[in-house]
């Protein structure tokens, strides 16, 4: 059962679409950011090591993007790829949800 | 005017506000919003709340030199700019002149996904940042409940709110938030407790198939403010609240008194006409004239040089002018020099508080100083009867306070009292003219009466009122004791008259006649008389002639005898 997935998977890896093209966007250094940027960098280790491209946005520091990148909860993440883009807003504390919101399988071990 | 005055009393009180310039609007919360704080503008859908919190924005950046950031949640900037270009406002060319950030804040629910613990410090930062780049005074979220529906968790939500509204009031900007109503509260997610300062509520109903849209400040702290619910409208300048001119009888009464056009009807009126600023009433039943009275009375302004508006709620203009020509009333010419101004609609185009706002502006522009409507009975679908007597008083009041007289004609249905004003403003008017129909001898004829006319002596006597080649004339009715007689009766009765005058002159020719004949016998004899008498002296006169001829006559014979008779004579002589 898993043989196929896990081909599939490897498949993405080695192809640009199967890259995690991501952004995190925060609000300075609180307790909720710090959070967050340490969840994801965890999460991202663990199952998608290679095949992802992180940058964390620090509105404070440029507080325009939030109007250009339509963000309204702080921190949100944006899953630019793989289609389709999908924001996920809290500490992405609640990985279960993450995961299936990156479409990352959960069962996968 | 009236309005820049106010402002600047509002800005003046205690506490300080921030006018709208909406029109009316900020004459009910004395002054505009207040400033520095948060106001909630809540209503259902399609009331008009988007539009005025915009126009709160454009009017702060254009007149007030108050930049502000618009944040929207529904529309986009495009459309945005779309919906509101068709009211002057040019929302890219502010924006670009960096008076204006508009901002749509676009939330899909279906992309988010909740992982935790979130605040909205990315929608501060934003607003922040809006504010900061234009240094903006004025803030408004457009509807910020739709937070609610965009994101999850609102407890989260809440709080976030809460933090956001104090965080406006430390930021110092005057902010407005709309909001859909609720079921039961006045916005669907309960935000009104958190903005304490300012509340208004839109509403937009339509009833018997008329809208109405009506404004209520609910809520104004430490300001006084109206508290009624105002009808408002949108025009092509945007909203306007109804005038809220008078809460008071202030206007002054005018002693000026303004031929009515018809000169037997000012005699009527002790001879003068109507008060100047006054309102006049003229109710009658179908076809009686009304229509006439009015046009006496704008063909008399126009003729002073003076300008009237005319609305028509039942004929078009040029059937108007044409029904006019047919009485001698050439009404063509004042309206081609700009005197007269018509304002034709039918009563069912828009709804009361339409008519009015059109009414007003059309005042305002034109600046006449009579004013027209024919007929106010016409609105009587348009509302219920309280209401559009609301909407007669404003008007009403408006024109006093501007001292524009007024003549309104009201139909009256045959199966009411005749007095009866469908719409019951009798009490407001001034002259109130009944015509009426006299039914007579298998006849219709009008009457006109003056019912009342405050302020000056008036005839109580009902006169016959007859529409001729050369307009209107009235014509004393015959009053007497058969009653009042009209139309052929009075004819008939005034033939009789005369046939009877006739007949006295007759008689007195005759009686001067036979006097005539009298005298001229009185006189042939009076005449055989004196040829009498005159035969009589030369009769008489003939007799003493011969009688002294006689004599003579003897005296010869006897001296001829004493010549004869020498001696006789001396004898005689002797003896004598």
């Amino acid at each position: 059962m898993t043989d196929p997935v896990h081909a599939f998977e490897e498949m993405l890896a080695q192809s640009d679409e199967g890259k995690y093209k991501l952004r995190l966007y925060v609000t300075g250094h609180t307790p909720q950011s710090n959070r967050a940027v340490e969840n994801l960098k965890k999460l991202c280790e663990a199952r998608l090591k290679d095949r992802y491209e992180l940058t964390v946005v620090d509105l404070f520091q440029e507080p325009e993007r939030a109007k250009g990148d339509q963000i309204v909860a702080a921190p949100t993440l944006i899953k630019e790829l793989p289609l389709p883009l999908r924001r996920l807003i809290g500490d992405l504390s609640d990985t279960n949800r993450v995961l299936l919101a990156l479409d990352i399988k959960t069962e996968e071990g | 005017m009236k309005l820049e005055r106010r402002v600047e009393e509002g800005v003046g009180s205690r506490l300080p506000k921030s006018p709208t310039g909406i029109r009316g609007l900020d004459e009910i919360t004395q002054g505009g919003l207040p400033a520095g704080r948060s106001t909630l503008v809540c209503g259902n859908a399609g009331c008009g709340k988007t539009l005025l919190s915009m126009e709160f924005l454009v009017h702060g950046a254009r007149e007030y030199s108050e930049p502000g950031v618009f944040l929207g949640f529904e529309e986009t900037v495009e459309d945005l700019a779309a919906n509101v270009a068709s009211l002057g406002f040019d929302l890219k060319g502010l924006m670009a002149e960096g008076k204006l950030v508009v901002d749509h804040v676009y939330i899909e629910r279906s992309e988010i996904e909740e992982t935790g613990a979130y605040d909205l410090e990315g929608l501060f930062v934003r607003l922040g940042h809006a504010i900061d780049t234009i240094g903006a005074r004025r803030v408004v979220l457009d509807t910020l409940e739709a937070l609610f529906s965009g994101l999850p968790n609102p407890h989260i939500l809440r709080a976030e709110l809460r933090r956001l509204f104090r965080w406006l009031k430390q930021r110092g900007v005057t902010a407005v938030i709309t909001g859909e109503s609720g079921a039961s509260t006045l916005t669907r997610y309960g935000i009104e407790e958190y903005v304490s300062d300012c509340v208004i509520v839109l509403d937009h109903r339509v009833a018997e198939q008329v809208s109405t849209r009506r404004l209520h400040v609910m809520k104004y702290r430490g300001s006084l403010h109206g508290t009624n619910e105002y009808p408002f409208m949108i025009d092509e300048h945007g909203i306007v609240v109804l005038p809220v001119t008078s809460l008071g009888l202030e206007h002054e009464g005018l002693e000026e008194r303004i031929p009515t056009g018809v000169s037997q009807l000012d005699a009527m009126l002790g001879g003068e006409g109507y008060y100047r600023g006054s309102s006049v009433l003229v109710s009658g039943t179908a076809g009686t004239g009304k229509t006439s009275i009015a046009a006496h009375f704008a063909d008399a302004t126009c003729r002073r040089g003076e300008r009237c508006l005319y609305f028509l709620f039942e004929e078009s203009s040029s059937q108007f002018l044409r029904n006019m020509r047919s009485i001698g009333l050439d009404l063509k010419p004042w309206s081609g020099q700009g005197l007269l101004r018509f304002y034709a609609a039918r009563p069912t185009l828009y709804g009361l508080e339409g008519h009015l706002a059109t009414a007003l502006k059309e005042i305002n522009a034109f600046d006449p100083s009579v004013v027209i409507v024919d007929p106010i009975s016409a609105f009587q679908g348009s509302g219920r009867p309280t209401e559009v007597k609301a909407m007669l008083i404003r008007l009403v009041d408006y024109l006093k306070s501007r001292g524009i007289t007024m003549l309104l004609t009201n139909l009256t249905s045959a199966a009411t009292a005749i007095e009866h004003t469908e719409v019951e403003i009798s009490s407001l008017i001034d002259t109130w003219l009944l015509l009426r129909e006299i039914e007579l001898s298998g006849e219709r004829n009008r009457g006109l009466y003056v019912i009342k006319s405050r302020g000056t002596a008036h005839s109580n006597q009902i006169r016959e009122f007859l529409l001729t080649d050369n307009g209107v004339q009235l014509v004393e009715a015959y009053v007497g004791l058969e009653g009042v007689l009209t139309g052929s009766a009075r004819l008939a009765q005034e033939a009789r008259e005369q046939a009877q005058v006739l007949e006295l002159e007759q008689e007195l020719e005759r009686s001067q006649a036979s006097l005539e004949r009298k005298r001229r016998s009185l006189e042939s004899q009076l005449e055989t008389l004196r040829s009498e008498l005159a035969a009589n002296e030369a009769e008489s006169e003939r007799l003493l002639r011969q009688r002294e001829e006689r004599h003579e006559r003897l005296a010869g014979y006897r001296s001829a005898m004493e010549r004869s008779r020498r001696v006789d004579h001396d004898v005689d002589e002797e003896t004598r």
